[in-house]
């Protein structure tokens, strides 16, 4: 057991490197259990109680299955608790097996290694050429080839079989998209008159009550007694900031002099690089940071990016205050919201823009 | 007993063997032989949590509900009580809640699925330094390579369908990134979507991609894989008896069998400890989907991270010049393309593509089964390394927010720190691991030659001090001699004999740069006619270098013996 079987049809395979002989397999050095009966009549006991432990996960893992009866559904920490038992049996399950079929493979199998031939992969030329000749043959009988060229067949073989899948694929393709009607992107909720309300209650907003540094989380009044499917995509597109700050220290842009109100101004809450909500507001540096890619907007300079991978400011909604005291959008937002695309600035009814100057 | 059994299993056996003629297939694969080495484990991860993907997506199918029809939530779970939200949300949190071991079954199947592309990345490394992907196995890299595309899309897809506030802000950049693309971005982002985001088919579409559509390629993909494994026969490390024309190793039965069937078991009975110990994408904290919450830490799964990483990276104004461009009214997003798509491309491209680019390098076209070890190919070590530290950039910057509050960072640091770090450190990694490739290179060559110090000292009558070395046995010598000496390619001139420009010498020339590029500076193994010399010059130097050692070593155990007798004699 201990010297390397070398069988001598194996010699020749292995071929000198560098002007060196490949030595052969090493020493081969037997295991404990090889030699003494004893190492072997323990291997096979540890391999036994492996297996054992396995029965065993099993047993537990059914067991917290049914303990689960007794539990409160509601009840996040014990619904853990039984699924943890759960799982520590059926760990032991399965490593039981696992390590005792390694162990046994490892203790008692063979582990002396042998060697075997590796064939070139290539075919031989014999079974190349009667490969070759074989398509040859078969493009002769269809009569694509060889003395009859048939190539009229052969062209409305190709036409038919390249224009076959629209059939399936216009349909297809046709409904996936819905309406199709993408300049959607460019309306959302507000219009003229529409109040600004609490996200998510839907109460409006009185200008008295936006305090100075104050942020609200703003939806479209009306926006829940939509159904739940349009209320999500519109809510999607309409979602606004609204910050008041220091009438000093907002700079006001040009021609959005009328947009503000006494230091409130509203911001589209959809970031214009890839449209997450740009959540979070830090009160001292008026900065708007996205959490998901951090594009950092400057809330007292028209929403401008200070830092980023966001490129143009978050549109802004004009506001005024209607009589009963309560924020209102004076229009839409004058372009369209979220991340950029192709003919975000063509296209559609670009009215929107004029009416608002 | 034994006996009936016996003539039970051979009647079997020959019903189906005169239906099948599997007989000649048991011939075949029974005493097939697989090299044994640890890092042989890292593609059986891969299969084995695809596995376990599959048995506990079957349960999850049992009960998930792929539809985004408006539900009020009345389990028992009184956080949501009341709260819309879809029923794909609703059943996920009733499979959490009451479905028993549910909990439990959600957390293996996430679980395994990060294990998945990890053991899928990570045996993807090992082929890659030890160059297991040379030919015959160009194409079995190409099948690879998709797995792991492949692997991504099953991951995402999966990972949307739960429909809670994350995945949706996930879905939400997903169609960001869609609608940047020039041209049919927005029609693209309707087809996806059927219609404006978020829609209402998004999920049952995601439902059908994730149960059926990739695991069905992965499956056909899985198999093509192990195929051409068993066609190509496995690779080997190198050492005594291993050659490009043999296969030295153990019987795929018994030993195999149990060892990787075993470890079958093992890979199962990790994932279950694991997810029953840790949390993992407690929908229930987040909440459903929502357009307009998100809370600051978000993280998509890790294997995502690199396209996160980049889209936080790519700045919106470079140097004051915008990224977005308007060009005749029309708005070119590179600061989505460029981090979303090129990048990407290029750096899976290159991926795909390595085969091909080192064969164009060496120019060797014969058939490659033993294994390079690491070091004796130093420049693709090298470029293997800065791969993975791009890679590893990308992924930090992924979660930048995360480590900037983890180590009290800036945040803007830590973006315009990676900003500069992803083209300077990758370069730097190659450089640097080249160099150790090239030093460790030399270490061999100078143990090859000069053999093992022993720490042994020995001084000659003359004066003259030695340190006494000993000659590697023939298995370590083989080990460092037996690799590959490539030096660049030499190609014929630009004119042929008649002075007429040849074809092919522009694509000649461009083979002949990479080439240098790998080969130029390199450290070539020791000869035999080198080691011969190097031993001869030893012997003169020192003609008894061991036998004197030995000496020394004998007298030196005498002084022992004698000072411990003194110093003993002492202490009495």
């Amino acid at each position: 057991m201990s010297a390397p079987e070398h069988s001598t049809e194996h010699e020749t395979d292995l071929d000198p490197m560098n002007g060196h002989e490949n030595p052969g397999l090493g020493y081969h050095r037997p295991r404990r259990s090889d030699v003494d009966d004893k190492a072997d009549k323990k291997a096979e006991r540890q391999v036994a109680a492996l297996f054992g432990l396995s029965a065993l996960g099993t047993v537990v893992a059914i067991w917290a299955y049914f303990s689960l009866n007794d539990i409160d559904p509601g009840d996040v920490d014990s619904i853990r608790q039984v699924n943890m038992w759960i799982g520590i049996g059926t760990f032991l399950a399965m490593i039981g097996i696992g390590l005792g079929a390694i162990h046994w493979a490892k203790t008692l199998m063979r582990d002396h290694e042998m060697t075997e031939d590796r064939h070139e992969l290539r075919s031989s030329d014999e079974a190349r050429e009667g490969a070759i000749q074989n398509l040859k043959d078969g493009v002769e009988d269809s009569g694509l080839g060889g003395a009859k060229r048939r190539s009229v067949l052969k062209g409305s073989l190709i036409t038919a079989l390249a224009i076959a899948p629209l059939g399936i694929l216009v349909p297809q393709i046709g409904n996936m998209g819905g309406d199709w009607n993408v300049s959607k992107f460019r309306h959302t909720l507000w219009g003229p008159g529409v109040r600004l309300a609490r996200d998510p209650d839907g109460a409006p907003i009185r200008a008295a009550d936006v305090t100075i540094g104050s942020v609200f989380h703003v939806i479209p009044e009306g926006l829940n007694d939509l159904d739940h499917h349009h209320l999500i995509s519109e809510k999607a597109k309409a979602v606004v900031l609204l910050v008041r700050l220091d009438p000093a220290d907002l700079k006001i842009q040009e021609g959005r002099e009328d947009w503000s109100f006494d230091g409130i101004v509203a911001y589209s809450k959809i970031c214009t690089h890839v449209g997450c909500p740009v959540a979070l507001y830090e009160q001292q540096t008026h900065h708007l940071l996205c959490p998901c890619h951090q594009s950092t907007f400057d809330v007292a300079d028209g929403a401008k990016v200070v830092f980023g991978p966001a490129k143009r400011p978050l549109p802004q909604l004009p506001i005024a205050v209607d009589d009963d005291g309560y924020i209102v959008a004076q229009a839409d937002f004058d372009e369209p919201i979220g991340p950029s695309y192709w003919d975000r600035l063509k296209g559609g009814d670009a009215t929107v823009e004029e009416e608002s100057h | 007993m034994g006996t009936k059994l016996n003539s039970a299993a051979a009647g079997t056996a020959n019903y189906v063997d005169e239906r099948t003629s599997i007989g000649g297939f048991v011939k075949f694969f029974a005493r097939k032989l697989f090299p044994d080495h640890w890092s042989f484990m890292l593609g059986e991860i891969a299969l084995y949590s695809f596995v376990v993907l599959l048995l506990s997506g079957v349960f999850l199918t049992a009960f998930f509900v792929p539809s985004m029809t408006e539900v009020h939530y009345e389990g028992p779970f009184a956080t949501m009580h009341g709260v819309a939200m879809t029923e794909a949300f609703a059943s996920t949190l009733k499979t959490s809640f009451e479905v028993p071991g549910g909990l439990l079954i959600r957390q293996i199947h996430h679980w395994a699925a990060l294990l998945f592309l990890a053991a899928i990345m990570v045996h993807m490394c090992r082929v890659f330094f030890t160059g297991a992907f040379r030919k015959p196995r160009e194409l079995n890299w190409l099948v690879g390579f998709t797995l792991m595309i492949l692997g991504l899309a099953a991951g995402f897809t999966g990972y949307s369908l739960p429909d809670d506030v994350l995945s949706g802000n996930g879905l939400r950049i997903i169609d960001g990134v869609i609608k940047g693309v020039p041209i049919i971005g927005t029609y693209i982002s309707y087809w996806l979507f059927g219609g404006e985001y978020p829609g209402t088919d998004i999920i049952p579409r995601l439902f059908t991609a994730h149960i059926l559509l990739v695991p069905g390629l992965i499956l056909a993909l899985v198999a093509l894989h192990l195929f051409l494994v068993f066609l190509h026969k496995h690779t080997q490390y190198p050492g005594g008896g291993k050659s490009h024309r043999n296969v030295v190793g153990l019987p795929l039965f018994p030993v195999y069998t149990a060892k990787a069937g075993g470890f079958f078991f093992v890979v199962f009975g990790i994932i279950a400890l694991v997810a029953s110990l840790f949390t993992i994408n407690p929908v229930w904290n987040y909440g459903p989907y929502d357009p307009s919450p998100v809370s600051a830490g978000t993280q998509p799964d890790w294997y995502i991270l690199f396209v996160d990483g980049l889209l936080r990276m790519w700045p919106g104004w470079l140097f004051g010049l915008p990224t977005e461009w308007v060009i005749g009214g029309y708005t070119l997003s590179l600061n989505i393309l460029i981090p979303a798509a090129v990048v990407p491309a290029l750096f899976f491209g290159f991926i795909a593509l390595y085969p091909w680019i080192e064969a164009w390098a060496t120019g060797d076209r014969g058939e490659k089964h033993v294994l390079d070890r690491p070091r004796n190919v130093p420049v693709r070590t090298g470029i293997g390394v800065a791969m993975i530290t791009f890679y590893v950039i990308l992924v930090i910057e992924g979660s930048n927010d995360i480590v900037a509050n983890l180590f009290h960072l800036s945040l803007n640091d830590i973006t315009i720190f990676f900003q500069w770090g992803v083209f300077i450190l990758p370069p730097l990694a190659f450089w640097i691991t080249r160099r150790i490739c090239l030093g460790l290179q030399r270490k061999d060559r100078e143990l090859v030659l000069h053999g093992h110090e022993t720490g042994t000292i020995v001084r000659y009558e003359h004066g003259e001090y030695i340190e006494v070395h000993e000659p590697l046995d023939e298995q370590e010598l083989w080990l460092r001699v037996s690799y590959e000496n490539y030096t660049p390619l030499e190609i014929a001139p630009e004119l042929n004999d008649h002075g007429v420009a040849r074809k092919g010498y522009r694509w000649d020339r461009f083979k002949q740069a990479l080439s240098r590029f790998y080969f130029e500076e390199r450290i070539e193994p020791v000869t035999a006619a080198e080691l011969e010399e190097a031993r001869h010059h030893h012997d003169e130097h020192a003609p008894h270098g061991l036998d004197e050692a030995a000496e020394a070593e004998q007298a030196d155990e005498r002084l022992d013996a004698e000072w411990e007798q003194v110093d003993g004699g002492a202490k009495k």
